[in-house]
């Protein structure tokens, strides 16, 4: 049993988004052997959801997601090396691959999302941006993600997200795969009308749909 | 006569504009900037700047900068397509042109953004060439129904045929260039006479931070040894892809333009440069970019400033709004960002027309922002005596019960001081309801039908016609294209 205090403080320096306060608290974890899985979900994760929070209110903004986003970052890459040395499954939340589409090279939306997917639990593959439409597939397939997550900041570019459902269609891998479009020019209309799995809006919206999503497989 | 005083803002003290100033060249020394221009590099390196090839990545001395600065010139001097008439794009002399690279038009029928197509683009050079305080085009829409490939020097080409005005315009690929350039020569009938009455300005953009791409590099280029004025568009948006400070977007703007004007001269020297921008204050809620900010209206004023303490033509993004539609904000953002702009003295304001984050122009808009460039131009010529003196023959034989309409003062000034109220509403109530309440934009609306109405095409000889035609259909085969739309002057 780990103490209040302890996870109140992990709580809280993932809402301060205090990197180096999250990594301390991880490291003493670790050396403390404290059950790791419920430093995570009691301590960390409480920090991330009252961000969430913070966020709806409209008390938090993009800096803030961010920040509280890179700490978590950094606490799961102290913790991470031990539970896989003792074989304890952390990212529970399944695998995602995420990139902004070919032609496109705006990424700081598409960044926060992955992130904050991250944060969140999910195995991140970031592709980057301006990525072949082919590399979505091959990643996935590689990788047995089976969340393909599409960014598009230009009315130019976001036919890219329709080509490449097109692309799985053509190879008969539609179905083996939820494909998740976002970006300014995008909508729930769009994504609709595309035949794209779901849409959000800003990167607390996609963590959201993402957990929706992968939840129901 | 007193002299009359022209009205000016000036956000910065003296020591603040040497300090951003300072850091930026610090940062060029220090960070460097990313090309990925291979050629730009080689000449940056030839000419004293640290290079290495393998990241891209240039350093550029003091000594470098300084001297590129010292031949760029600091006013340019842009025509008309006739050759005729001369603006002056220096000093404070501002001209407005309408915001470009748009890819919606707002129809006012149905209230929604559609997608450009060439008959739009078709109206919009016409609505421009009529409207008096716009003195430049831009090549303001994307006409989705022309391929890629051609659509950057498809617009141009339309320009040419419909307008008389100067354009600000740009490359959207590598290719575009060369058929642009020939468009321009053919006008003008000759290289060497394009140099010498440049007719359009070439936009190109850094990528933020401090990174120019092959293809923006290669614009400053080619538009370089073609003696084509480069309007450098550094584009920090606050806090994501530059410092969160004004001042320290300030800084990322000026080691940008100044690696974009090292290029150019480097390429030319004495080649034309508009130190320009389309910064933006980052919204960190919507994660967009208002333009119609009062932050970003101040980063514009104040890097308008840094550019002229540096002795260069200036330009900027103002007099544009983030609305969907013709809707109070619309007309605020607009008014405050042109009147702003202008009292910076800035010589290019692109800007009118736009809406929706650059993304949509609205030809009501133009008739609407028209009006306010009116309004911005009689402020600009400030408060002139007029009189000597001012007022006291005026009042000569007074008697309490005389009146000035009937005087002959009145009836001579009257009209200089003045300026018509256009489409502003100045009716009393009454005869507002009786006119059929009519909001502004409807007003704008049956102003837009009546110009393009009245629209009378600027007459081009028969054997330019021609020559661009022939340039735009061979560039259109080259390219793999089909048929271009079929349009009437």
């Amino acid at each position: 049993m780990i103490k209040d205090e302890l996870l109140r403080s992990m709580n809280e320096a993932i809402v301060a988004g205090d990197k180096a306060a999250a990594v301390a608290l991880a490291a003493d974890a670790v050396r403390s052997g404290a059950d790791l899985l419920e430093v995570i979900e009691k301590g960390f994760v409480t920090g991330l959801q009252k961000v969430g929070e913070l966020w709806e209110q409209g008390d938090y903004f993009l800096p803030e997601l961010i920040s509280s986003a890179e700490a978590m970052k950094v606490a799961m890459a102290v913790l991470e090396p031990e539970l896989n040395r003792k074989k304890i499954e952390a990212r529970t939340g399944g695998k995602v691959v995420i990139g902004t589409v070919e032609g496109d090279i705006h990424d700081i939306g598409k960044n926060l999302v992955a992130s904050m997917l991250q944060a969140g639990g999910f195995e991140v593959f970031d592709l980057g941006a301006d990525v072949k439409l082919e590399r979505f597939v091959e990643k996935a397939e590689a990788v047995g993600a089976r969340i393909i997550c599409l960014s598009a900041l230009l009315t130019t570019t976001m036919t890219n997200q329709k080509r490449l459902i097109g692309l799985l269609r053509d190879r008969g891998l539609r179905d083996k795969y939820k494909v998740l479009v976002g970006g300014a020019p995008a909508s729930r209309k769009w994504a609709d009308e595309i035949g794209a799995d779901g849409y959000a809006e800003n990167a607390v919206a996609a963590v959201k749909l993402v957990r929706t999503i992968a939840g129901r497989d | 006569m007193i002299e009359t005083k022209r009205p000016k803002l000036e956000l910065l003290g003296g020591e603040f504009v040497e300090r951003i100033v300072d850091e930026g060249l610090t940062l060029l020394e220090t960070q460097g900037v990313m090309i990925e221009n291979a050629e730009a590099l080689r000449l940056l390196g030839d000419a004293g700047a640290v290079v290495d090839r393998a990241s891209q990545r240039a350093r550029l001395g003091r000594k470098l900068v300084e001297g590129c600065l010292a031949s760029t010139p600091s006013t340019i001097t842009l025509y008309d397509r006739s050759g005729e008439k001369a603006f002056a794009v220096g000093g404070d002399e501002v001209h407005f042109d309408p915001g470009s690279a748009a890819v919606t038009l707002l129809d006012h029928d149905t209230q929604e953004e559609r997608k450009a197509t060439t008959a739009d683009l078709v109206d919009f050079y016409k609505l421009v060439e009529t409207l008096e305080h716009i003195h430049f085009q831009s090549t303001g829409l994307i006409s989705s129904d022309v391929p890629a490939e051609v659509s950057d020097c498809y617009r141009l080409y339309l320009g040419l045929c419909l307008s008389s005005k100067p354009f600000v315009t740009g490359t959207f690929r590598v290719e575009g260039f060369r058929p642009m350039k020939d468009f321009l020569v053919a006008v003008r009938g000759g290289e060497r006479e394009l140099r010498l009455k440049p007719l359009a300005i070439f936009d190109a953009c850094p990528s933020p931070p401090l990174k120019w791409s092959n293809l923006t590099a290669q614009s400053l280029l080619d538009a370089a040894r073609a003696g084509i004025p480069s309007e450098l568009i550094s584009m920090g948006l606050t806090g994501a892809t530059s410092p969160v400070t004004i001042a320290g977007t300030l800084v990322q703007h000026v080691a940008e333009n100044l690696c974009g004007l090292a290029i150019c001269q480097v390429a030319s020297q004495g080649a034309p440069v508009i130190f320009g921008g389309s910064p933006s204050s980052f919204d960190m809620r919507k994660g967009t970019t208002p333009m119609g900010a009062i932050e970003t209206i101040m980063i514009d004023s104040a890097y308008a400033q840094i550019g002229k303490f540096l002795k260069l033509p200036t330009h900027a993004y103002m007099g544009l709004s983030d609305a969907k539609v013709n809707d109070p904000q619309a007309g605020f953002e607009t008014a405050m960002g042109a009147v702003l702009g202008a009292l910076s003295g800035i010589n290019v304001i692109s800007g009118p027309g736009m809406l929706d984050f650059e993304s949509s122009q609205s030809l009501e808009k133009l008739v609407i922002d028209d009006g306010i460039c009116a309004m911005v131009y009689r402020l600009l010529a400030g408060i002139a005596q007029r009189d000597d003196p001012i007022a006291l023959d005026v009042f000569e034989g007074f008697t309490p019960d005389m009146t000035f309409l009937s005087h002959p003062h009145t009836r001579q000034w009257y009209r200089k001081e003045h300026i018509l109220a256009g489409l502003v509403d100045r009716d009393p109530y009454e005869a507002w309801v009786a006119a059929g309440r009519t909001s502004i934009v409807d007003k704008a609306h049956a102003d837009v039908r009546r110009r393009l109405g009245k629209y009378d095409a600027p007459p081009l000889a028969d054997p330019v016609r021609k020559e661009i035609d022939k340039i735009m259909a061979a560039y259109a085969r080259s390219s793999g294209v089909g048929r271009l739309p079929v349009w009437e002057l």
